[in-house]
């Protein structure tokens, strides 16, 4: 990719991290309109919440070790599952990466100083707060934390004396801020590309964040209506969707669902876009079959859309409609395997380094094919009567939003880390730290396949003697996994705080826009703005050393 | 594009839009004279679709959807594609009711 | 895109991405009240006969009234533009008038029709409403939340117009620069769309 000069110098060339506008200190970052900075907000706030979400994890796995009653009572069961769903949902898997990676990096691999609505960018994030307020105050009210479970099914919803009131607000705005970055990033992806960035020419990520984008416009806005609708329906009477009113539960769950299930996608696909990045830099190799990923994306975010049935094959539907969703179900593992084929031809003859974020990738797509699978499994209709509502959805569920989201957000960190705070950080701590998350996911998560085959049911707080061995060995991963976490953040904490400074431009041999400015990047990213005559990865193939950096 | 802006100066005169107002409210005139009949189902069929030209010309008019590039028209048709399947296959388990 | 269409984007200001930007937002509004009209649709589906019969008790005359008010309202609001573009801001800022007018109109009859509905029982939750068969109960459910959110989107529209005749009057929004305008306009005229297929939905199937 070359760049030549077209624009006037942009004044400032500080980093971003130093740059200082019209307020300096605390207010300079929660009222900057700077999308890497916005970023970095979103990545503080996120990664709380995550912690949060892993503390409640825990306690679920902890009151499964031994049968009957551990920990805590049942009803703080059902609160345990119902808050850690809405949090590591709401407030960490959906807005994760493109909230914190497509905000730093989406403008940057463009070619754009920033995004296109940068104010509303920050509003997004001023909202994000606000709901994951909400949250905590339905957490504490004296009411009682909601234990509906994330999904709110209706009547229980309706009929549940916890402050479902306000989880449901917290719900629907959180979902205004998810839409609001969607919008956000199509709008920049058509007006902002840099000059000769064809669609074509254009990184996946972004390809990925556009999907996205697309997904976040369209669907999100009917949970809102949904959503809305069980607050006016507890608050006023009105019969939208109680029985006894004569409402349909079942419509409830479709009109959930037709938002939730592209959900999954909001946060799967803009994984696969890092990823995507990931491994073709670190196999210093051109992506294979570029546009079949970029298409791909797009079939994703649309066949995705038009699968929510299979979350209700055993609620009662027609029989029409079970096989017109099974079908469709089926004809979504297409373009997730066409993804899968290409990064793996990527890998073929590359010259694989094997660093912290290449290992991520590579578990990644090892976890998401485990995920996949399963997934199909139950996509099948007469398996999934047997498997519905039992702890294999909760390890296919894992497997797929853990092993792609998570894995693609602790990858896509170690990857632009660098670039984004200009330090580096200690690999083989990173290293051990990955193998042990990688090992304590699968001995916390797979056990849930061998119990859930053999019926033990989910969201239960107590089961069967028979299931212990399997409870305990899965407990037990919870405790190796969340040691891997520990290792993972103190890996993060301590290069933030003593690591080595870098202001190295490329320090993985990357071919895309993001590895031709400053470490960290100046305050409008580009000193100018560059025009752009090649594709994204043109790597010479097999090539060991990282080509030229101007 | 510059050359449509200008085009959307002159047409989008006051006559098109008053002409365009006065077939609204004939829409809106028939639609309520042909609930009085007695078509039995067809009924919601023809509301809809005097709904639907109705839509159109706002659209198209009032909303200058018809000077626009056709990145704006594949994104409302984007929109109106995913309702309509949308309904589809939500009446796929209400069919046989 | 070709290169030079390309080469605006780095300007300041950048009207065809707000375009762009609020079409999208209008594009969610569609869809979230495509939710509600997928209710609906299922809701009248599985109560067809109900739904006749609670039906008959809205007003066709109050119905149509405000459809042409909310037709007429759209009319005088793409005027609006057209005066300004013309550079002529005072009829440009009496359509503008004309139009919050209209709005006003429209939520006087919403009241009366609500009152009308409210006093002969037919409110949720009560008893003469409980009474009825469940399909009824679905339809005032329905009646009432989607013509509340459509009031609540005409209110929120004249607000916006509002703010948008004082910004003409300080000549933010001027003969050049007139986006603002423009995009007022988009959302009220969406408002009018979303109401041409509630009227026929709700008032003429009895």
């Amino acid at each position: 990719m070359a760049d030549n000069s077209t624009a006037i110098k942009t004044k400032n060339h500080e980093s971003y991290l130093d740059y200082k506008g019209k307020h300096s200190g605390l207010l300079g970052w929660i009222l900057s309109t700077d999308h890497k900075r916005i970023a970095i907000l979103y990545l503080v706030v996120i990664s709380a919440w995550f912690l949060i979400g892993v503390v409640i994890g825990f306690l679920i796995r902890l009151e499964l070790l031994t049968p009957g009653g551990t920990i805590v009572g049942a009803q703080t069961y059902n609160a345990f599952f119902t808050v850690h769903g809405i949090i590591m949902l709401f407030l960490f898997v959906i807005p994760g990466i493109p909230a914190i990676f497509g905000n730093f990096f989406l403008p940057i691999m463009i070619g754009a100083k920033d995004v296109a609505f940068p104010r509303l960018n920050l509003l997004t994030w001023y909202l994000y707060v606000i709901g994951g307020a909400f949250v905590i105050i339905a957490i504490f009210l004296p009411g009682g934390a909601p234990d509906s479970g994330w999904t709110f099914y209706i009547p229980y919803s309706i009929r549940t004396s916890t402050n479902m009131i306000i989880t449901l607000s917290a719900t629907f705005i959180l979902g205004f801020s998810s839409i609001l970055t969607g919008l956000n990033f199509i709008v920049t992806i058509h007006r902002m590309r840099a000059p000769g960035m064809g669609w074509f020419k254009m990184p996946l990520f972004p390809w990925a964040l556009y999907a996205t984008g697309w997904i976040q416009v369209i669907v999100t806005p009917i949970i809102g209506i949904t959503l809305l609708l069980v607050i006016v329906e507890r608050v006023f009477g009105v019969g939208l969707f109680d029985p006894s009113l004569g409402g349909d539960p079942i419509l409830y769950q479709h009109l959930f669902w037709i938002y939730s299930h592209p959900a999954v996608y909001i946060m799967a696909v803009p994984a696969m876009g890092v990823i995507t990045e990931i491994i073709t830099v670190y196999s210093h190799r051109t992506i294979f079959g570029y546009k079949a990923i970029a298409y791909s994306s797009l079939a994703i975010a649309l066949l995705g859309s038009l699968v929510w049935g299979h979350h209700m094959f055993s609620s009662g539907m027609s029989d029409t409609a079970n096989f017109v969703f099974s079908l469709l179900t089926f004809l979504v593992a297409i373009p997730s395997a066409i993804k899968v084929f290409n990064w793996t031809a990527t890998l073929y003859k590359g010259s694989i380094e094997l660093e912290p974020p290449m290992l991520y990738a590579l578990a990644f797509i090892f976890l998401f094919t485990i995920g996949g699978l399963t997934g199909i499994m139950q996509g099948t209709l007469s398996l999934d009567i047997h498997l519905t509502d039992t702890t294999f959805i909760v390890g296919h569920f894992h497997y797929i939003i853990f092993g792609t989201a998570g894995f693609g957000l602790f990858g896509g960190l170690y990857h632009w880390f660098p670039k984004m705070f200009g330090r580096t950080y200690n690999k083989k701590l990173a290293k051990v730290g990955f193998w042990i998350l990688f090992t304590g996911f699968n001995i916390l998560y797979f056990p849930m396949f061998v119990m859930g085959w053999l019926g033990m049911p989910r969201r239960s707080y107590d089961y069967l003697p028979e299931y212990q061995s399997y409870q305990v060995i899965s407990t037990v991963g919870s405790w190796i996994l969340i040691l891997g976490l520990i290792l993972i953040v103190y890996s993060f904490i301590k290069a933030l705080r003593s690591g080595e400074r870098t202001t190295e431009k490329n320090y993985c041999g990357g071919e895309t826009l993001e590895w031709k400015v400053e470490t960290p990047p100046i305050h409008e990213n580009f000193y100018e703005i560059p025009i752009v005559t090649g594709g994204p990865y043109e790597y010479k193939q097999n090539e060991l050393e990282p080509e030229g950096v101007n | 594009m510059e050359d449509k802006e200008e085009q959307s100066l002159n047409n989008h005169s006051y006559s098109a839009y008053i002409i365009t107002w006065l077939a609204l409210i004939t829409l809106t005139a028939i639609t309520v004279a042909v609930a009085g009949i007695d078509f039995g189902n067809a009924i919601i069929v023809i509301a809809l679709i005097i709904a639907s030209i109705k839509t159109y010309l706002v659209l198209t008019i009032f909303m200058h959807l018809k000077l626009e590039n056709n990145t704006l028209k594949v994104f409302i048709i984007i929109a109106i594609f995913f309702l309509i399947v949308t309904f589809a296959l939500l009446f796929s388990d209400y069919s046989n009711y | 895109m070709s290169l030079e269409e390309n080469t605006a984007v780095h300007l300041h200001k950048d009207d065809k991405a707000s375009k762009l930007g609020m079409w999208l937002f209008l594009l969610t509004e569609l869809t979230l009240f495509g939710g509600l009209f997928l209710m609906y649709a299922v809701y009248r589906f599985t109560h067809q006969a109900e739904f006749h019969i609670a039906a008959k008790s809205l007003n066709t005359f109050i119905g149509t009234l405000n459809t042409s008010i909310l037709l007429t309202s759209s009319l005088t609001m793409a005027l609006s533009i057209t005066a300004i573009r013309k550079g002529n801001k005072n009829l440009s800022l009496s359509f503008q008038g004309i139009t919050i007018f209209f709005g006003l109109l429209f939520l006087l009859n919403k009241y009366f029709e609500w009152s009308h509905e409210i006093n002969i029982g037919n409110f949720p939750g009560s008893e003469s409403l409980l009474s009825k068969s469940q399909g009824e109960i679905l339809f005032y459910g329905l009646y009432y939340v989607m013509t509340g959110l459509h009031a609540l989107h005409v209110i929120i529209g004249m607000i916006v117009i509002a703010v948008m005749m004082r910004f003409t009057m300080k000549n933010i929004i001027n003969r050049n620069d007139n986006f603002k305008l423009e995009a007022a306009g988009l959302y009220w005229h969406l408002v009018d769309i979303i109401w041409i297929f509630l009227f026929p939905l709700f008032y003429l199937i009895s």
